[in-house]
């Protein structure tokens, strides 16, 4: 019998065979071949939309996949944040301000071959405001008592009320126009009247939207858009880098900033979204039922430090609920300048010299995680000794905001103008003034841009003078991107990923 | 033999209802409403209503069990919350990634940890068996997430040969789709590979030490014959059912992995599907997963009875 000896050479020819194998595997897919002038382009996203019917949802991806690409409303805002025509061509308003006459485009089409016209609206608002409706911003639609259809190209919608902000809302993903024969299945196969068209959703990883050939307005020049979805940060950098998606919108990973930065073949852009970044407190709790305690913790908290140690300076500070790029925008930050000294002061006044015990319930987006640390170091600087409590998405939701049951909290408010949050009597705030009702009331009644401006500026100062949250910062929006690719948003005046505009350069 | 499998069933049956239990009571009891988290902070209290009866989340808890149950038996898993699609249906789309991967990175480990553990066993002691533990006890005390981070790092960003993450269907083809999968598989197989290493040199050496070992030596068999057709083949029994074990570990551990990877598989829907409290999608997948579990647990005992007669007597 041979007296073989065992080969440790085999084992590490099974090492090296692993090595091969991942070699090898390099070659079996090919990697994509850089053309002069791609016509696709891939767009990353952090959270994948749980489905695609932007009537039906809050989720910001949903939006953020289908507005202005797949689905249509009657109006629409821009990148600018201008609410410009859409599906509705032109519109007027009686001087009353409760009749709005909209007229369609003639051309408009689904994406099954179906005429869009009036009916297809009328169905549309209709199912939004009835009683079994689920669309997540049914508010949007309290105003409308009737839509009428003269004919396949008007639509003619009559007000209960005045309502300032009818065409701003018309023109959210909420109000996308959709057909009678789709609405059901829209969250699984979109059928919208865009310029794209829905490809395949590949579940857990993207979105592929193609170019609808019939479109009736201006064709965008690409002609395959995908959204992939990459919640983890580190996952997101290298996406970039090895150069499997072309654009990340709503990066959050802002230390990972310079870097790009630096390197010629990216372009980092720094822009401005709806969200405003509150400290919320309990007004109706002891002892934030105290407005003296409020703007103790005004004083006390350094927003500088903040935006710097939260969004490494990514980020405008406000000084109420109110974004520094709208138009009506009142610089208030400087009313509750930093100062600890002040702060204690004004506790002692209110009774507390020794401060007190308080918790901080937070959601899980990081800039909340991130901020609240340092909020909670700010606080215990005068006194006001924090507990943290972490909580994820559905807890902070029953908990917190329908339940009311919180002392402290951090969040981005990221609907746009919603400033009249603070006159809801049910609000998680708990906050209640007479004066903001009427205000609020006065801006329905009102259409004059300037005058509407001058009432939005009393809101913002009546909620500055009530310290009723900690008014912390606007979350930025960061977009980086290859270098070559032009049209992207820089702003997020709404949720969306408009990449109608979008092409190489 | 029929005994030991009829034992096997019940337990089976009998764990797949406890796991029905606890996932039905444990969402019944954590905080959190489907219907406000797909509606968000604006919605209204009517549309939330309508849209818990739609979900028909307005029935009483015990009827939204039997019906649950019911359904189960008939092999029918529910419609998703979210997705608003039959569950089966969600998650046979992530079997077809979750299996193969956990599949392809069973056979790395096991390809490369028996020999080196059985090199490891024959050169114990030696420069080969510390070079073997040493990686093992690194692979160890690696976690996957970490390894995964750093393979995308040196393969995707440096070298460019591998896509940073996703995954692009099976539809795209069979080269393309195994791309996607094998440095998660390398992330998820290097740890376990360790762990399956160190296994297979301790049982190698258990063997080694035994009576018939010694007997065969004692009759000339040579020392490479002996560690292969004797020894080996004896130590594979504590190996196969680790190897269960990983499996089980594998399908329903590759959570971490599939996120970093971005993974569409069965780990991540679990994930995504607790955030949005769709909790049918939520039951349904822990159900597949505890069924899948006992049966690859049921599968490897029946394997080694077969080989080994004593636990049949048990």
């Amino acid at each position: 019998m041979p007296n073989r000896k065992p080969r440790p050479a085999a084992a590490a020819g099974l090492a090296a065979g692993l090595l091969a194998a991942l070699a090898f595997g390099s070659a079996l897919g090919g990697a994509p071949a850089l053309a002069q002038t791609r016509a696709d382009v891939v767009v990353g996203m952090a959270l994948e939309p749980p489905h695609l019917d932007p009537t039906a949802g809050a989720a910001a991806a949903i939006k953020e996949v289908t507005y202005a690409n797949l689905y249509e409303p009657l109006t629409r805002v821009d990148a600018e944040g201008n609410v410009v025509p859409a599906l509705a061509r032109t519109w007027t308003v009686s001087e009353d301000g409760l009749t709005y006459r909209f007229t369609l485009r003639s051309g408009a089409k689904f994406h099954d071959g179906s005429v869009c016209d009036s009916a297809d609206v009328k169905f549309s608002l209709d199912r939004a405001r009835a009683t079994d409706s689920v669309n997540a911003q049914k508010a949007y639609f309290a105003s409308i008592a009737a839509v009428e259809t003269p004919d396949p190209g008007t639509v003619v919608v009559t007000l209960s009320r005045p309502d300032g902000l009818f065409l701003f809302h018309m023109a959210s993903g909420d109000a996308a126009i959709v057909a009678p024969e789709s609405a059901s299945t829209n969250k699984q196969k979109p059928v919208g009247t865009g310029p794209f068209k829905f490809d395949r959703w590949v579940a857990g990883d993207r979105v592929v939207l193609v170019r609808n050939p019939d479109y009736d307005g201006p064709k965008p020049a690409l002609e395959r858009v995908s959204f992939r979805f990459i919640s983890d940060p580190a996952a997101q950098v290298a996406a970039l880098k090895a150069g499997d998606v072309d654009a990340f919108t709503l990066f959050s990973t802002y230390e990972a900033l310079p870097e790009f930065r630096n390197d010629p073949k990216f372009t980092v852009t720094v822009g401005t979204t709806e969200g405003e970044t509150i400290l919320s407190t309990n007004n109706a709790r002891k002892p934030f039922d105290d407005v003296r305690v409020r703007r103790a913790m005004a004083h006390a908290i350094d927003r500088k430090t903040l935006i710097e140690g939260v969004l490494y300076g990514n980020g405008a500070a406000i000084g109420s609920h109110f974004p520094p790029h709208r138009a009506g925008y009142v610089d208030l930050t400087g009313l509750y300048p930093y100062d600890p000294a002040k702060a204690k002061a004004l506790l002692a006044e209110a009774g507390l010299p020794n401060g007190f015990d308080t918790t901080l319930r937070l959601p899980p987006p990081p800039y909340a995680r991130r901020g609240g640390e340092l909020v909670a170091a700010m606080l215990a600087e005068v006194g006001i000794r924090v507990k943290i409590e972490p909580m994820e998405w559905a807890a902070w939701l029953e908990k917190v905001f329908k339940g009311k049951d919180y002392d402290l909290s951090m969040i981005a408010h990221t609907e746009p103008l919603d400033i009249d949050v603070y006159g809801r009597a049910d609000y998680y705030f708990n906050y209640r003034n007479d004066r903001f009702k009427a205000l609020d009331e006065e801006l329905n009644r009102t259409q004059d841009p300037a005058k509407r401006n001058a009432l939005y500026g009393d809101q913002q100062r009546l909620l500055a003078e009530d310290a009723v949250n900690g008014f912390l910062f606007m979350l930025p929006s960061v977009t980086v991107q290859n270098a070559k690719l032009a049209g992207m948003w820089a702003n997020r005046p709404i949720q969306a990923n408009d990449v109608t505009g979008v092409s190489w350069k | 033999m029929l005994a030991f499998l009829l034992r096997r069933l019940l337990t089976l049956l009998l764990t797949a209802w406890l796991a029905t239990v606890a996932v039905f009571a444990v969402l019944e009891a954590v905080p959190g409403d489907p219907a406000l988290l797909m509606l968000g902070v604006n919605a209204q209290p009517d549309t939330l209503a309508a849209l818990r009866a739609q979900m028909g989340l307005d029935r009483p808890m015990a009827e939204r069990y039997l019906r649950w149950t019911a359904g189960l038996l008939r092999g029918d898993l529910g419609v998703s919350l979210t997705y608003a699609r039959p569950v089966a249906g969600l998650v046979a789309e992530r079997l077809v990634v979750t299996l193969p991967l956990a599949l392809l990175s069973l056979a790395m480990s096991t390809l490369a940890a028996i020999p080196l553990g059985l090199l490891a066993a024959a050169r114990r002691g030696r420069g080969g068996d510390w070079a073997v533990m040493g990686f093992a006890q690194l692979g160890v005390a690696m976690p996957s997430f970490w390894i995964a981070i750093l393979l995308i790092l040196l393969f995707s960003v440096t070298l460019g040969w591998f896509p940073a993450g996703g995954f692009p269907g099976w539809e795209a083809g069979v080269g393309p789709a195994l791309k996607a999968l094998l440095l998660p598989a390398v992330a998820l197989a290097v740890p376990e590979a360790a762990i399956l290493a160190r296994v297979t040199r301790t049982a190698v050496l258990d063997t080694l030490g035994e009576d018939h070992i010694r007997t065969a030596r004692a009759k000339g068999v040579g020392r490479a014959a002996v560690l292969l057709r004797h020894a080996l083949p004896n130590a594979l029994i504590p190996v196969a059912t680790v190897l269960g074990l990983q499996l089980s570990f594998l399908v329903a551990g590759a959570v971490v992995v599939e996120n970093v990877f971005t993974l569409p598989g069965l780990g991540r829907l679990l994930y995504q599907a607790i955030g949005q409290r769709d909790l049918i999608v939520v039951q349904g997948v822990v159900v597949v997963l505890a069924v899948f579990v006992v049966v690859v647990n049921a599968l490897v005992d029946i394997a080694c009875a077969m080989v080994d007669p004593r636990p049949r007597a048990s």
